[in-house]
């Protein structure tokens, strides 16, 4: 909303303050702006007359002239094509700041040129606002133009401009009334009368209004005859440039004039195109209708429109027809000022166009004003348009007109707040505000205007209260509350901590990914979340696994030659049907550690990884990795199911070949299964005392066996006496048989309760040797 | 006199050889051919039978005093060839110092989830429970309990991702608000955060259309906005620095009355102006208010008894802020070059 300065003063005394002082009370209350400035910024302007004007001997377009600005004669060059002797101009003398050109002393094919006979828009104004005469060429003043005086005032743009970025509740404050009621309460000033007087001549209208929609609970038509189209007076001109709308005619000028005064917008039809008879319906499904722009456009059953006989003529709220538009021919028209359904003008605006109407109809009105609105246009109608007005109207009016009234206490503001503040000074406020107090013992009843849409209980007043009174003066305390620890979840915390420390980077992704994305990297049936209407594409469907985004983040850097992508991401998991589950994913490739001799990353790296993790979080020896069944986006030969309690928690393996060259590993689990299975409470466990007796031994087996099942063989028979077993040596080469390999591991034995005896020992070592031998029809390695 | 030439001959023949010794073997060989079973000295000994008992005495003294000194002589360049081929071993193990190291590099969080987690430590301290809600959201819960009917203006400002006509992705993390009071049957104090993802349409260099909120929720008999005050000016301090005032603007949320706005003074500048502030001295960090009426009645709360106070603030803009991260895609393209930054702790 933009407010013009002496738009404002019309309505209110305010001009001893500076439009700064105002804009920044105005934020101080909760009105922000985005800029405060001048209509017209340009400086060192006068107004001179040109006293002689002839061709430059160098040019076929350029003039030399002579111009008189009272205290001496300026020689300028001016290439305007109406530029001529003893016409009034805008000089810009040297020295002069125009938003485009800073003005210097120059020197033009050989002829000096101290200053710049100006066009209006060279001065800042837009072009939207200018005729196309004063885009064309330099703008000719009138003949009563003061020599040497400023022309910005002779052209009424003498103005200052606030733009304010309002908030939504404030639908008030999108008309210069509302503007000067609440900038009147900060500096306790009234605001003036609006001139609504007209003389009215007696008589009947003969019009058929007819409301055939719920969503319309207000209509007001009237009838104004014998208008003459004209230019409107320059007040007016300049006020609706000021608050950033186009002049066009004196009709047009009026309704847009008084909806930026009051707040209404209204819609003036061409009586005689009408006809008699106009009623307010829901739009058919598919109905056509040609608004005032020219364009077609095809309506639903949600949009209101006006009608007559024939059909409809306007987009209630949202833009007028083009069949019954005010034309220069126009004698008679029919002032529409109403009510519509905000919720109904906001989706047809949102499908058609936003205007000031329907930002107005959207954030609610004053119904007062929907009369009020009425009575100002027939006053400027009958003094600019020469409009003959008759005293009949139509009206529909279905909704209660009256003041609230809300009862409210001094202590119950001060307990909301946290403040002190003394009901003088709130009764104050509220008189400030133009509300009406009624003081009944320790209760103030007070009546809120119909044009305070957004003030309906007493939480609202005390939102006035705590804005007028200043919040910046609002002391902090801390609420009194019980004493107790905050919760947190942990387990998210320790997770992100511990792969964090294992020396991986936290990403944060997208949730939303491409559809074709969301299936892959799982096994899992499921049906996908999509989204109704996406931005693209690419975020179409809420994702399930977070491994497509962690693959799309090592595309990003790849595509970077960023290498060592060591990534982990923590995330919820969608699908239709199910809650949302929290997982986490891990990717890695290139190296691992840093130095000379790197490691490329491997399955086991990874498998470390997830094993520290999993540890760390009280699981040793609750889980297992076991090839069920994996997703076509793993290698067959590298990737597993991991296994926790028998319940399948996630995946691990290498990324297929298929997919990409570059061997990346992953895996993904399922914190909220790890977050069900809950580790036991860490307890100490007795150790033993007595020495550990450690014993080497290595097997060549077939190449297809497997070390958990070696371990395996080796723990059932080395029973509880076997305390550790490591596998400390792998060996593949020529020293054995091109299928076989040896496993060395060292095994640990002990007892809690004595030191054991070589004896003892070595007819375990023995009966493990002997059933490892056995069932993998192996034999011991030589030393 | 003929034992102190003898004597005088040994040592000094000693002396001579012990000039070329080289090594502990070269020592070792020596020390043979001396206190050896044919060493010199040893032979020496061998003679006492002849000397006659008068004698005897002396030339036991005599026979002692060469020993200790032939085996002193030998035992200090022992040492001497000790010292050395610790030396030798030790300057043979000389490494290069400024070889790079074998380290796992330090992994990293997120700036995203530092500031989370910063905020979380801040709050449990203070007694707040740290909520979670679901992301995907019914328009209930998002919206209508929050005193945001169907057509409300603000709803156009929080243009949402529906996924079918009743769920969407939640547009702010104050529906958490809703579904906390919503189970607090017993009607204890409440004191909560919510950090987390929200989803908007909207992506720029400031917007993104997935983004993050935290939201604190305290209902209680007697909450003020006195408490809202005092709450966000702790907040502020802590984690943007003790110097930091809060500043309160008056504002309109749907599900707040009063709203307020909330500056911070700049903690670039500190309040003289910049290019951070644009030159104001102010940042504006979040949103905030008392908890409106129709949202605590809409979710079992009597608004006669109880009041309370809600604040939803970015947590990308405030790391934007700390951090002085200019584009907010920076923290959703994961580039390794970014986030390796972040790979130190604060104190």
């Amino acid at each position: 909303m933009k407010l013009s300065r002496k738009f404002l003063n019309d309505y209110l005394d305010i001009e001893d303050k500076s439009l700064r002082e105002i804009a920044d009370q105005m934020t101080n209350i909760g009105n922000e702006y985005a800029s405060c400035s001048k209509l017209i910024p340009a400086t060192n302007l006068v107004i001179g007359k040109v006293i002689e004007c002839v061709m430059h001997p160098d040019s076929n377009h350029l003039h030399v002239c002579k111009v008189d600005i009272k205290n001496e004669i300026l020689q300028i060059v001016c290439g305007a094509p109406n530029v001529r002797e003893g016409i009034k101009v805008i000089v810009a003398k040297v020295g002069a700041i125009l938003p485009e050109i800073t003005i210097k002393k120059s020197n033009i094919r050989g002829v000096e040129s101290n200053g710049m006979l100006c066009a209006l828009f060279e001065l800042g104004l837009d072009k939207k606002y200018l005729k196309q005469s004063d885009v064309d060429g330099i703008c000719i003043l009138g003949d009563d133009a003061q020599i040497g005086e400023d022309p910005i005032k002779y052209l009424g743009f003498d103005d200052e401009v606030i733009d304010f970025e309002l908030t939504s509740n404030r639908g008030d404050l999108l008309s210069i009334l509302g503007m000067s009621y609440e900038i009147g309460a900060i500096y306790n000033r009234k605001v003036k009368d609006i001139d609504l007087s007209y003389t009215k001549t007696k008589g009947k209208m003969n019009f058929n209004l007819q409301i055939e929609t719920s969503k319309c609970p207000l209509f007001l038509a009237k009838k104004i005859q014998n208008i003459t189209i004209k230019e409107s007076p320059n007040f007016i001109k300049e006020r609706l440039i000021a608050s950033g709308i186009r002049p066009i005619n004196n009709i047009v000028d009026i309704s847009n004039f008084v909806m930026l005064e009051t707040g209404q917008p209204l819609h003036f039809y061409d009586l005689d195109r009408l006809g008699n008879t106009l009623i307010v319906r829901d739009a058919k499904e598919n109905e056509k209708l040609t608004t005032l722009d020219g364009n077609l456009r095809t309506l639903n059953t949600n949009d209101i429109v006006i009608a007559n006989q024939d059909g409809a003529v306007g987009l209630a709220g949202v833009m007028g027809g083009l069949s019954t538009e005010v034309e220069q021919d126009t004698k008679n028209i029919l002032i529409e000022s109403a009510i519509f359904d905000s919720i109904s003008v906001r989706l047809t605006s949102k499908k058609i166009l936003r205007s000031e109407a329907s930002n107005r109809f959207e954030k609610g009105l004053d119904p007062k004003r929907t009369y009020m609105a009425l009575e100002r246009c027939c006053n400027l109608l009958e003094k600019y348009a020469d409009a003959t007005i008759i005293d009949d109207f139509k009206e529909y009016n279905n909704l209660k007109i009256e003041d609230k009234i809300i009862e409210i206490t001094t202590q119950e503001i001060n307990n909301l707040l946290g403040t002190n503040i003394s009901e003088a000074k709130i009764i104050s406020i509220f008189e400030n505000l133009d509300f009406k107090v009624l003081k009944e013992k320790n209760i103030l009843k007070v009546t809120v205007p119909t044009r305070r849409l957004d003030i309906s209980i007493k939480e609202d007043l005390i939102e006035e209260v705590a804005r007028l009174n200043g919040l910046q003066n609002l002391e902090g305390t801390v609420p009194t509350l019980p004493l107790k620890s905050g919760s947190y979840n942990k387990l998210i915390r320790l997770v992100r901590n511990k792969m964090v420390n294992l020396g991986l980077n936290e990403t944060l992704s997208y949730t939303l990914i491409p559809q074709s994305e969301v299936h892959k990297y799982t096994t899992d049936k499921f049906t996908e979340i999509n989204v109704l209407d996406p931005m693209s594409d690419d975020r179409k469907t809420l994702r399930y696994s977070l491994l497509p985004s962690l693959m799309m983040i090592y595309d990003y850097n790849s595509k970077r030659s960023n290498k060592d992508i060591c990534i982990f991401e923590i995330g919820k998991s969608f699908s239709e049907g199910n809650l949302e589950t929290k997982k986490l994913a891990c990717l890695m490739t290139g190296n691992y550690t840093n130095g000379l001799n790197k490691e490329k990353v491997n399955f086991y790296h990874l498998k470390g990884i997830l094993e520290s993790l999993l540890d760390y979080l009280g699981f040793n020896n609750r889980y297992t990795l076991e090839i069920k069944e994996l997703p076509k986006e793993l290698h067959p030969k590298s990737s597993a199911n991991i296994i926790l309690n028998g319940e399948d928690i996630g995946l691990i393996g290498k990324i297929h070949p298929n997919i990409s060259k570059e061997d990346i590993f992953v895996f993904e689990i399922n914190l909220s299964l790890i977050e069900k299975y809950h580790a036991k409470r860490q307890e100490y466990i007795e150790f033993s005392k007595y020495p550990n007796i450690l014993k080497d031994v290595a097997f060549v087996v077939s190449k297809d066996v497997l070390n958990a099942d070696i371990i395996k063989t080796i723990k059932q028979s080395g029973g509880k006496l076997l305390t550790n077993i490591e596998l400390f040596d792998l060996y593949v080469g020529d020293k054995i048989d091109q299928d076989k390999k040896s496993m060395a591991y060292t095994l640990t034995f002990n007892d809690s309760k004595k030191t054991l005896t070589d004896e003892e020992v070595m007819n375990l070592f023995n009966k493990i040797i002997e059933s490892v031998t056995k069932k993998y029809n192996c034999v011991v390695r030589d030393k | 006199m003929e034992n102190d030439l003898q004597r005088k001959d040994i040592i000094e023949s000693l002396e001579n050889e012990l000039k070329n010794i080289k090594t502990k073997n070269d020592l070792a060989n020596i020390k043979a051919l001396y206190l050896g079973k044919n060493g010199l000295v040893t032979n020496l000994s061998l003679k006492m039978k002849e000397i006659p008992n008068e004698e005897k005495k002396e030339y036991g003294k005599f026979l002692n005093e060469i020993k200790n000194e032939v085996t002193l002589k030998l035992d200090l360049i022992y040492q001497e060839l000790d010292k050395k081929e610790l030396e030798e071993k030790l300057e043979s193990e000389s490494i290069d110092i400024t070889l790079p190291s074998k380290k796992i590099k330090n992994g990293t969080m997120h700036p995203f989830n530092k500031i989370v987690e910063e905020l979380e430590d801040l709050f449990v301290s203070m007694g707040y429970d740290v909520a979670d809600g679901p992301e995907l959201e019914t328009d209930e819960y998002c919206f209508q309990r929050l005193n945001i009917p169907l057509g409300h203006p603000v709803r156009d400002t929080q243009d949402s991702f529906y996924v079918n006509k009743d769920m969407l992705l939640r547009t702010q993390t104050s529906s958490v608000q809703a579904r906390t009071m919503e189970s607090n049957l017993e009607k204890k104090p409440i004191r909560i955060i919510c950090p987390g993802k929200t989803y908007r349409r909207d992506d720029d260099a400031t917007h993104s259309h997935q983004f993050g909120q935290v939201e604190g929720l305290v209902i209680d008999k007697n909450i003020t906005m006195a408490d809202l005050k005092g709450t966000l000016e702790i907040m502020a301090k802590k984690i943007l620095g003790e110097k930091t005032i809060v500043r309160f603007r008056p504002s309109y949320f749907p599900f707040t009355e009063p709203s307020v706005e909330v500056d911070v003074s700049c903690f670039k500048c500190g309040g003289k102006g910049c290019s951070l502030c644009k030159q104001t001295g102010w940042i504006e960090l979040l949103g905030a208010g008392m908890v409106h009426p129709n949202v605590l009645t809409a979710n079992g709360y009597n608004p006669k008894e109880y009041t309370g106070f809600a604040f939803g603030m970015g947590i990308d803009r405030l790391a934007m802020m700390k951090y002085g991260i200019p584009d907010i895609r920076y923290m959703y393209n994961n580039d390794i070059r970014f986030l390796n930054q972040f790979n130190r702790k604060e104190y």
